[in-house]
């Protein structure tokens, strides 16, 4: 493209335009029209690449989704093992191709279901894992040979991932082959989910641990997913996201280069978790900047000299928070152009949120829809027959080049200020997500912002659909299988195995090895970090309204 | 001589999804009343003593994680047990639909679901906290 410039349409004489303003749905000022001179500094190879090649900016596989479409991975879990245990096996019958963990607010903060904060809250939001038992509930008759698993857990990450392990080893999976993903990324929850324990640097020490054991033990497993998502819920811009993302990312790596990793060791096994919001350009454009950056960061920053360390892979969830709770079945709708800005930015893997999800945990009916969905995508657009199809649009790259700027220059403050555990310990991207969430807030109040159905288009007398409502029996099944659990195992063995946790813990050996002990003796996820506990302390942020 | 509203904005449970109380917590500074934010993960007991503390009017408990009917109940009897009857409790985030007669009755009346506008929250406090100002 470079050298050809056209100037930009003038203005036709008496066209009029709406009163806007035109911007996206972060605020982002729009021109009325892109044209060649948009673009005109931009030098194709260089800049953008042929899919396939440095800098990624079209994608990383030469054959885009006509090689492999992306998985179709649907987040779910709810109430005891054996609930989830049976949805798993719905989703997969209905033809999804990886499951996705989603684990009870106790379980994500490392309580066991009988401490006084579980109250309420066992089995609410996904599923209740207390022990190896539960994750050997959680797995029946689902062969970790033959299916990619991606848990969302966290700060609990190595409990719950060494619990896997150890039931891949009892089916006879081997951990050289078996692959699947681990959130374990606890900046972006310093950052907007909040679902911290420990403080920031024994939590990074925890996930530099889970690189070295990882790039040993089991080399295909996804050792870290590198959340915008969260961020972006909890009301940041798309500029935000990108730009916090993988600042992030850039953070793990280092620590684990201070570690003494090679970068090309493990940084192949690191991969991101975007959220697709609402305006469908903005986003594209966020997810083709995001490969370019992680490239040349990669390469340049970090001397990565394996392709594989250059390539961002990354799962895409459409908006949860772009759902209402007013007219749900138009969520559908949202869901589906969401799902549709994912896949033209070259998402691997997706999911589609159920039309519900304003109200509560989905129905089956309505997870089946959410899936069918990406299907109609896949099977029906016709979308996946081309490799980056906006590639060249004077919009969707002029777009791009600007959100790649725009990161650097919120990556240039965070480096300032020495880093992104820095940056969180003081409170910097905290403030710029609550800042951005209450402009976009006002900007819905003001109704400069159109929400179909809540602040325009309402409808009066609308009819409740059904949902689905968890009871309290979860929690009590749950408390009778803890309580005999505790009864029955060997407790030497578990005391044994958490003082090993704790030394390993107030040294420098790899706590990956004494947390697989700990589980095979059905510790509880509690108990275990209970036993960090002792060692760390527990994180206490400084609210930032 | 009437003095601002005070309220409590308390995130309760195990959740940390504090997006909305952040933001409903700006709002009704903005509309003039005085704001204490609880910060994250706070039991009942701890709920109610800041509300005592803080000579509230008005506690707002966000709970998103399906934790309501448990907590909200025992924020009401820690109330009572304190003689701060007159403290209006509200509760934002997801709350299904059938549970909103069983709050009515423990005489929660403002609950506010995701999309409601923030000036019908700022109305119902005003309309309902004057008895205690």
């Amino acid at each position: 493209m470079k050298g050809v410039v056209h100037p930009a349409e003038p203005a036709r004489a008496g066209a009029s335009e709406r009163p806007g303003p035109f911007t996206t749905i972060s605020g982002r000022p729009i021109e009325r029209l892109y044209t060649a001179a948009d673009v005109a500094g931009l030098d194709y190879a260089r800049e953008i690449g042929h899919p396939g090649e440095f800098p990624y900016v079209r994608g990383i596989h030469p054959t885009g989704y006509r090689g492999k479409l992306w998985t179709m991975r649907q987040f779910a879990g709810y109430g005891t093992p054996e609930e989830t245990n049976q949805r798993y096996k719905d989703l997969v019958a209905a033809g999804g191709t990886g499951l996705s963990v989603a684990f009870d607010l106790p379980t994500l903060m490392g309580r066991d279901p009988d401490h006084p904060l579980s109250l309420g809250e066992v089995g609410k939001c996904g599923v209740s894992i207390a022990s190896l038992a539960d994750m050997e509930r959680l797995f029946d008759g689902i062969a970790l040979a033959d299916i990619t698993t991606s848990m969302t857990i966290n700060s609990p990450a190595p409990m719950i991932f060494a619990m896997y392990l150890v039931v891949a080893e009892r089916q006879g999976a081997d951990w050289q082959t078996i692959s699947g993903t681990i959130q374990n990324d606890i900046l972006k929850e310093f950052i907007a989910q909040k679902e911290y324990i420990f403080p920031p640097r024994p939590s990074m020490r925890l996930i530099t641990d889970i690189f070295g054991f990882c790039a040993k033990e089991v080399p295909r497993w996804n050792t870290i997913s590198v959340s915008g998502y969260h961020i972006r819920e909890a009301g940041s811009t798309a500029l935000q996201e990108l730009a916090f993302t993988l600042r992030d990312g850039l953070e793990y790596v280092q620590y684990g280069v201070d570690a003494g990793l090679d970068v090309d060791d493990f940084v192949p096994r690191i991969s991101f978790f975007f959220n697709s919001h609402s305006d469908f350009f903005e986003e594209i454009a966020k997810y083709r900047a995001a490969r370019k950056l992680w490239a040349d960061a990669m390469r340049n920053r970090f001397g990565a000299r394996s392709p594989r360390s250059w390539q961002l892979r990354f799962h895409t969830q459409t908006a949860g928070v772009s759902l209402t709770a007013q007219q749900p079945y138009n969520n559908v709708v949202r869901t589906a152009l969401q799902a549709l800005a994912a896949v033209l930015g070259g998402t691997n893997s997706l999911h589609t949120n159920s039309l519900d999800e304003a109200l509560a945990l989905p129905t089956k009916e309505t997870a089946t829809i959410a899936l069918r969905t990406q299907q109609i995508l896949a099977h029906e657009s016709g979308v996946a027959n081309v490799v980056d199809p906006l590639g060249g649009s004077y919009f969707v790259e002029a777009l791009t080049r600007e959100m790649e700027e725009g990161a650097l220059r919120y990556w240039e403050t965070i480096d300032r200020m020495g880093g992104m555990v820095e940056a969180i310990e003081i409170g910097y991207p905290q403030k710029e997500i609550a800042e951005a969430s209450y402009q976009f807030q006002q900007a819905v109040e003001r109704r400069e912002k159109t929400i179909v159905g809540v602040n325009d288009f309402v409808q009066a007398d609308e009819k409740p659909i059904a949902i689905l409502y968890i009871d309290d029996t979860t929690a009590e099944r749950q408390l009778a299988r803890l309580a005999e659990l505790k009864r029955t195992r060997d407790n030497d063995r578990v005391q044994r195995a958490l003082g090993g946790l704790r030394q390993a813990a107030r040294g420098r050996d790899n706590t990956m090895p004494p947390l697989l002990e700990c589980v095979r003796a059905y510790a509880t996820v509690g108990e275990m970090c209970d036993a960090l506990r002792e060692v760390w302390g527990e994180y206490e942020e400084t609210p930032v309204i | 001589m009437s003095r601002k509203i005070r309220v409590v904005i308390a995130k309760p449970g195990l959740d940390g999804h504090d997006r909305g109380a952040k933001v409903i917590a700006r709002a009704l500074r903005d509309a003039g009343m005085e704001v204490i934010y609880t910060g994250l993960r706070q039991t009942p007991e701890q709920i109610v003593s800041a509300a005592l503390q803080e000579d509230a009017d008005v506690i707002g408990l966000s709970i998103l994680s399906g934790a309501h009917m448990h907590i909200c109940p025992r924020v009401v009897e820690l109330l009572k047990e304190k003689g701060l009857d007159d403290v209006q409790v509200v509760v934002g985030g997801i709350i299904p639909d059938q549970d909103v007669p069983r709050l009515n009755a423990l005489g929660i009346t403002g609950i506010f679901i995701p999309g409601t506008p923030m000036q019908a929250i700022v109305d119902f406090i005003t309309g309902h906290a004057r008895a205690r100002v």
